[in-house]
């Protein structure tokens, strides 16, 4: 009885998991003529032809910039919050969870109502007197949206994990006489680094492949690795490019996810330091 | 220092609200630009009941998060207590497999999925894009989450009451309906909120997966960006943060209730 349970699950998953990347795997290394399908490596030369190494170098570099900010703005706020004399961390951290609740593409729709050209902060600008800015459509937008999406992925397993840490770990430090920010050094931030590494991965990953951000932020104007995808599929309809591009995305994300797993699993978190 | 804090915290929630600000304050905006005040007006919030087209698309959103979170918590838990019982080679080919989704970006799954779908309708010479595709997709990304909630669970299970319950002549069947079960029901539950919100938080998996015919808010907010949003969207999702307030805020209230009363508990079992 339980054997045919899990046949039917293996069957699921290599109906919804296995076929569907052989189907792209067989999508990327091959062409087809007049309905004659023949293998061949030409979509991968293509993905590396300069217009579209420029692309994914731009994605990369953007998520890896948004990566950054996420850090230095969220890492702060986790700690502020873990503080334990902090008496409102769980409604404010209850307040970090409800914007993730709404839809993503309304909220980051509604940044061009603040940035446009008679939005909020240029009106603002204008009532004080200054002249008017172009915030939109530009890379800055971009990393902007991108940013106000993924932070929470950033604040909340640093925040989880700087909650754990034993406090007398840091008491000792004090009593061995050292200062707060020895401390914060030698102590807590090698013990939150395995948290910092997954955070790093939750927001780099979904950065460097959305499509949703450029485009409505960017105005269509910038391409990201998730456009190029997009626009094979839907309104090039050139799947065999479009599969190779997925593939080399699916290459980039398991090649970042293995980096980051050998930081990750690794328990002491303090062998790096 | 501490005063600086808190205006570092202010100034972050600031960036995280403003745009929802923004969304619910032009929900009342009796002009149909964007960014132009016009006076107040409840207009939005009336014609939202009579759009046919936003009530479809709202009744998608639900209907597919609530029946793709319930197949998967189904389909994940059943899985997962096969994979538990599973011996370490065949399991952890199993596993990694199923790590596959969780892994792969939201793009790759949805483009994947979407190839799939057009080989079987080809193949079958049947079929078509639509609210069974969307569902399917759904289901397909979710079940990996419900059973890496549900696996961690059983892994922290005593074997051994499962054992006690078959020495006192339980059949398997009766005790994992009666132990197993109602301990791992947490995680279960856990899952099930998991699936739910990413299902109704799902953009791009829908987007390739649901055909030309059948909206979800998603889609129709994305068709909808280019030409302007309506007013009567702004209207629904700031009903819907009204929801997801109230909604968050009873669950952790239970939450903190519960906590008390445990901790009650506790105290009471210390003293005895």
């Amino acid at each position: 009885m339980k054997k045919v349970f899990l046949y039917s699950y293996i069957l699921w998953m290599i109906i919804f998991i296995v076929i569907p990347i052989i189907l792209v795997g067989y999508f990327a290394f091959t062409q087809s003529e007049n309905g004659v399908v023949f293998f061949t490596l030409e979509n991968f030369r293509r993905v590396f032809e300069f217009v579209y190494i420029k692309v994914l170098l731009r994605s990369i570099n953007l998520a890896l910039i948004c990566t950054l900010i996420c850090f230095l703005i969220g890492y702060p706020v986790a700690y502020i919050m873990a503080d334990k004399n902090f008496h409102f961390s769980s409604t404010l951290l209850f307040l970090f969870l409800v914007p993730m609740w709404m839809n993503m593409l309304l909220r980051t729709y509604a940044w061009l109502t603040i940035l446009e050209k008679n939005g909020i902060i240029n009106s603002c600008l204008a009532l004080l007197g200054f002249s008017k800015i172009n915030l939109l459509y530009t890379n800055q937008t971009i990393v902007l949206g991108m940013v106000y999406n993924f932070l929470p992925f950033m604040i909340l397993p640093i925040h989880t994990s700087l909650k754990k840490i034993n406090y007398s770990a840091i008491e000792a430090a004090q009593d061995l006489g050292a200062d707060s920010f020895t401390t914060f050094r030698k102590i807590i931030f090698p013990l939150s680094l395995p948290a910092v590494c997954s955070g790093i991965t939750m927001v780099f990953m979904p950065a460097v492949t959305t499509f949703i951000v450029p485009n409505l932020l960017g105005g269509g104007k910038f391409m990201l690795i998730g456009n190029l995808i997009e626009q094979q599929f839907l309104r090039i309809a050139d799947w065999h490019f479009g599969c190779a591009v997925s593939l080399i995305l699916m290459a980039v994300i398991f090649f970042a996810a293995i980096i980051f797993s050998f930081v990750d699993t690794d328990d002491e978190g303090g062998n790096l330091f | 220092m501490k005063a600086i804090k808190k205006i570092y915290l202010a100034l972050v929630f600031l960036f995280l609200y403003a745009p929802i600000a923004v969304l619910i304050f032009f929900s009342f905006n009796a002009s149909r630009t964007r960014g132009h005040w016009g006076g107040f007006t409840l207009r939005w919030y009336r014609e939202l009941f009579n759009d046919p087209e936003i009530l479809r698309a709202l009744y998608n959103t639900l209907s597919v998060a609530l029946f793709s979170s319930f197949i998967s918590v189904l389909i994940g838990t059943v899985a997962a207590i096969c994979i538990f019982n599973l011996r370490s080679v065949v399991k952890n080919i199993v596993l990694h497999i199923t790590k596959i989704p969780l892994a792969n970006p939201d793009i790759v799954t949805g483009v994947s999925l979407m190839i799939l779908y057009v080989f079987v309708f080809h193949f079958f010479k049947f079929g078509n894009f639509g609210y069974w595709t969307l569902l399917l997709s759904h289901i397909a990304f979710n079940v990996p989450y419900v059973i890496f909630s549900v696996l961690p669970r059983l892994q922290h299970l005593n074997s051994n009451i499962f054992e006690a319950a078959l020495d006192l002549g339980a059949s398997p069947s009766y005790a994992l309906r009666k132990i197993i079960l109602p301990e791992i029901m947490p995680a279960v539950l856990t899952g099930f909120l998991l699936a739910f919100t990413l299902s109704i938080d799902d953009f791009v998996v829908s987007f390739f997966t649901s055909g030309s015919g059948v909206n979800n808010l998603s889609i129709l907010i994305y068709s909808m960006a280019r030409r302007g949003i309506n007013p009567k969207i702004n209207a629904l999702s700031s009903l819907m943060f009204l929801c997801v307030i109230v909604l968050l805020y009873l669950v952790n209230k239970r939450d903190i209730v519960f906590s008390k009363l445990e901790n009650n508990q506790g105290d009471n079992e210390n003293e005895i």
